[in-house]
């Protein structure tokens, strides 16, 4: 087994465990590079089909693109998808700093989702190399009432076995990409054809390698126009992948404060 | 904020071909952890770009020397409080491997996140401050490592520039980290000095350490050998479900060990039912690979239709995994409440999960201390051997034949608690009931010593057929009868009639049929009662494990009556059938019999009458303290 196969069987494995210990599952699906990967293991997982909702929480400010491909490829892979929206502005923590504050509004979608479906457990595509606190992650993990991440007091978790009994209101994060990395994404969307919103790729010497909210997400430079080159320019640079997102960047707490907020 | 980005992917991953070895990094908490992880960075290229620079400002920033530990310290909670507080893993390469390295903290406190990391090493990086040498908390991570079968350690003692590079402070470590791992078996793969804060040993050999002659660190991480080869054991696919989305019926699960093929004859355990692969599916294409090997997520389908379920395992007809209900296991144990025997536990292992109680507590290990305590309880951060009886049967493997489906994670109230290593299966114990509450008697000891003038006692007459155990065991409950005791015989021969009607001859059985004996016998004698078992019981082992069950109520008379004498008596005609060969399996005409060496009384039956024997018996009784002084001289007269 070559290390995609590997990294592969972990995910189908991890999918597998959701499936058979939550009652009420629903899958993030933030129509980005990672999420798509997650889609297509899950069918992998589950031979052809994805049998939980596809939850996109939806801030209204996507690309164009990224509404193109969610309404394409969400009846092509036959999704149960579940569109939700974030409440506005207002409603959210005045204290943050404005493109914090801006994605937090993604927070609050996500804690109204949970309100109205009643999941017990929710699929998300974070890694543990795209960002200091989500190296921290568990691969199954606990969110309190209010959706919070209690950082200091994870449970264990090893020789995946994973922790899959929340407490009654609470829910789980279930991370089956925690363990890819960038490259690997690529690497792996590539070998497996699995399609991809064009913005990624390079026009006029800039591309976005991270796809967020349009007002808070900026392009990179770079000239990889295609998944090969893309492979090619992340063995060398060193620049971090959510460099062109705002909010990483706003003072050195305030993805954490996301994160213990509940944010992905 | 993005303060690492130390995991710089290994590029292009899709193709490296290079081994990947998972380190965990442990040492005491001031040793000089996240300053070696900094420089191992930096000597291998891997901090991005101005990381550096950057992180040099915010110390002048926050008026404080530059420190490479800053690069791991990222979050402002770790900042605040001054220790690492998960398990982190980051990625780097070496000229021969590509690393994961998994951060352990080292603070007392947060020892279950080390073990959380280490659990899923291949390998293990101990560091030793040369000025403080090796600490409490250096042995019970050493310990902890082998516990957690982490074989491959290597020995990083740091801060030799305060130590000023010695050669014999550092050789003292050394010898006294060796013996200490060496005990533990586990050899370190090599012991090196180095300073972290200046880089010597790190990278490049360094000529204020060229007394040394082994390894830097880099050389030997190059030198960890990658996770072994599952494939090459027994196939183990514990299966996580059964789907069936459509027409087919999938069973779904992730190869664990060996491999599978379509046509493959399998045994699903604990059920031992029988089946074979019709096929093996996939999405998008059923795949073209004759073979999947461990690691594989696979689904299969049977050619019949059985009851299998989740936690099954399934193996290949002959190497399969056994199916029991008690298991021990060496456990770690991470809860804030100790575990005691008696206690209810939820048990996982593979995919099957199964209700349990602690039946026993047998040791409880202090990893710092390496001292035994006495205590019937396993503490937070405490190591020991229990006995687990489970609810349900479920398939395993000693851990030592198979990683994977030799070890075992407990919860309690839904959260792990607990993980170990299979350590024993009890094969005979399919059966054992679960929700042992055992009731006490309602009787004191004292009161049943009262009326009967004795205490209870287990005497186990062992010797070869013929030897004359049934009669003396006969003779003497009559007298233990007549003087108001409260005997009872256990024939070997009258219990196989019923109790172990099911046992055969084989070794195993035969063990089995001691242990019944043993267990019942015991349980009459706590109860105030003489049981006395007479049963050929040649194997020295099984008499021990008689002993073990009955404690100090056991006591052993061996009937060392000739062999010659025992075949001329030959009171059931066996000596006779077995030397005309229609009789197998008989202990007397071959050498199975394993004499006793320190039985409470030996008595030969050629040269002692049958009140005589006896009366030795008796004496015996008395002199250990079963027969009280009354019934002692009523048995004598």
């Amino acid at each position: 087994m070559d290390r995609l196969d590997q990294l592969e069987a972990q995910s189908i494995y991890i999918f597998r465990e959701a499936f058979a210990r939550l009652k009420k599952l629903a899958l993030l699906w933030s129509l980005g590079k990672d999420s798509n990967v997650m889609i297509w293991l899950a069918r992998k997982a589950f031979f052809g089909r994805v049998p939980f909702p596809a939850l996109h929480v939806d801030t209204g400010k996507k690309f164009p693109e990224m509404y193109a491909f969610r309404d394409h490829y969400g009846k092509e892979w036959e999704l149960d998808l579940r569109i939700e929206p974030c409440p506005p502005i207002d409603a959210v923590d005045p204290t943050l700093p404005p493109a914090a504050r801006s994605a937090a509004r993604k927070t609050e979608g996500l804690k109204m989702a949970l309100a109205k479906y009643g999941f017990d457990g929710l699929i998300a595509g974070i890694r543990r190399d795209e960002e200091a606190t989500r190296a921290k992650e568990r691969v199954f993990s606990p969110r309190g009432l209010e959706g919070g991440w209690d950082v200091r007091d994870q449970p264990p978790e090893f020789w995946d076995h994973f922790n899959a009994s929340p407490p009654p209101g609470a829910h789980l994060r279930i991370h089956p990409i925690l363990h890819w990395t960038e490259a690997d994404i690529w690497a792996y969307t590539q070998r497996e054809n699995i399609p991809i919103i064009p913005l990624y790729l390079a026009k006029d010497g800039k591309r976005y390698r991270s796809l967020g909210d349009a007002d808070i997400t900026f392009p990179v430079e770079s000239n990889a126009s295609s998944i090969a080159e893309i492979l090619v320019e992340l063995a060398e640079t060193k620049v971090p992948e959510r460099s062109g997102r705002a909010l990483d960047h706003e003072t050195e707490d305030a993805f954490e404060r996301l994160r213990v907020a509940g944010y992905l | 904020m993005n303060m690492i980005v130390a995991n710089r992917p290994v590029a292009p991953a899709a193709t490296s071909s290079r081994p990947l070895v998972r380190i965990v990094i442990v040492g005491h908490v001031d040793h000089g952890k996240s300053t070696l992880i900094g420089r191992l960075l930096h000597e291998t290229g891997s901090l991005p770009d101005g990381k550096f620079e950057t992180l040099k400002a915010v110390s002048e920033r926050r008026g404080m020397p530059f420190e490479w530990s800053f690069l791991l310290d990222s979050l402002q909670t770790e900042r605040d409080q001054g220790i690492t507080i998960d398990t982190t893993q980051i990625g780097f390469r070496t000229p021969h491997r590509d690393v994961v390295l998994i951060d352990a903290p080292g603070h007392a406190e947060f020892l279950r996140n080390m073990i959380t990391g280490a659990a899923q090493a291949d390998a293990a990086l101990l560091l030793i401050d040369a000025f403080e040498g090796v600490r409490d908390q250096t042995r019970r991570h050493g310990y902890l490592l082998h516990l957690l079968g982490v074989k491959q350690v290597a020995v990083i003692v740091n801060k030799m520039d305060r130590v000023g590079f010695d050669q014999e402070r550092f050789q003292a470590i050394s010898d006294e980290i060796s013996a200490h791992l060496t005990g533990l078996g586990v050899t370190p793969t090599a012991i090196i000095p180095i300073s972290a804060r200046e880089g010597d040993g790190v990278g490049a050999a360094s000529p204020r350490l060229e007394w040394h002659d082994g390894p830097t660190v880099i050389g030997a991480i190059d030198q960890f050998a990658p996770a072994r080869a599952l494939e090459q054991l027994p196939l183990r696919l514990p299966v996580q479900a059964i789907y069936k989305f459509d027409d087919r019926r999938i069973v779904a699960g992730r190869i664990e060990s060996g491999h599978l093929t379509n046509g493959d004859e399998i045994v699903i355990m604990p059920a031992g039912k029988i089946a074979k692969i019709r096929s093996v599916e996939s999405w998008p294409a059923t795949s073209l690979r004759q073979r999947h090997h461990a690691g594989h997520a696979v689904g299969i389908t049977l050619d019949r239709e059985l009851f299998l379920e989740r936690g099954d395992i399934i193996g290949h007809a002959n190497s399969a995994p056994r199916a029991t209900k008690r298991l021990r296991a060496r456990i770690f144990w991470l809860h804030d409440e100790p575990l005691t025997a008696g206690a209810a536990i939820l048990v996982r292992l593979g995919t099957k999960e199964s209700r349990a109680t602690v039946a026993a507590i047998d040791k409880a290990v202090d990893p710092g201390e390496l001292s035994n305590a006495a205590s019937a309880a396993i503490a937070r951060n405490h190591v020991g051997e229990i006995d687990i009886a489970l609810a349900q049967p479920v398939a395993a493997d000693i851990h030592t034949d198979n990683p994977h489906t030799g070890r075992l994670v407990i919860e309690v109230n839904g959260r792990i608690a607990g993980g170990g290593l299979v350590i024993g299966i009890d094969v005979a114990q399919r059966a054992a009931p679960i929700d042992i509450v055992p009731v006490e008697s309602a009787l004191q000891p004292e009161e049943r010593a009262a009326r009967y003038h004795h205490r209870g006692a287990v005497l186990w007459f062992t010797g070869l057929p013929g030897a004359g155990k049934s009669t003396l065991a006969r003779a003497l409950e009559r007298r233990l009868f007549q003087a108001g005791g409260s005997p009872v015989l256990l024939d070997g021969d009258t219990l196989r009639a019923g109790l172990n009607g099911d046992l055969g001859f084989s070794t195993k059985d035969r063990s089995e049929n001691i242990r019944r004996l043993a267990e019942v016998a015991a349980h009459l004698a706590r109860n105030g009662h003489i049981a006395i078992v007479a049963a050929v019981s040649p194997s020295t082992e099984d008499r021990a494990a008689a002993r073990r069950i009955a404690g100090d109520l056991f006591r052993e008379i061996y009937i060392a009556t000739p062999a010659k004498v025992c075949e001329s008596r030959d009171p059931k005609g066996h000596y006779a059938k077995a030397r005309s060969g229609h009789l197998t399996g008989f202990t007397g005409i071959g050498n199975d019999y394993q004499a006793p060496h320190a039985s409470e009384l030996t008595i030969d039956t050629s040269h002692r009458a049958v009140a005589e024997a006896t009366g030795d018996i008796t004496r015996m009784l008395a002199r250990t303290g079963v027969l009280l002084d009354t019934v002692a001289d009523l048995a004598a007269s």
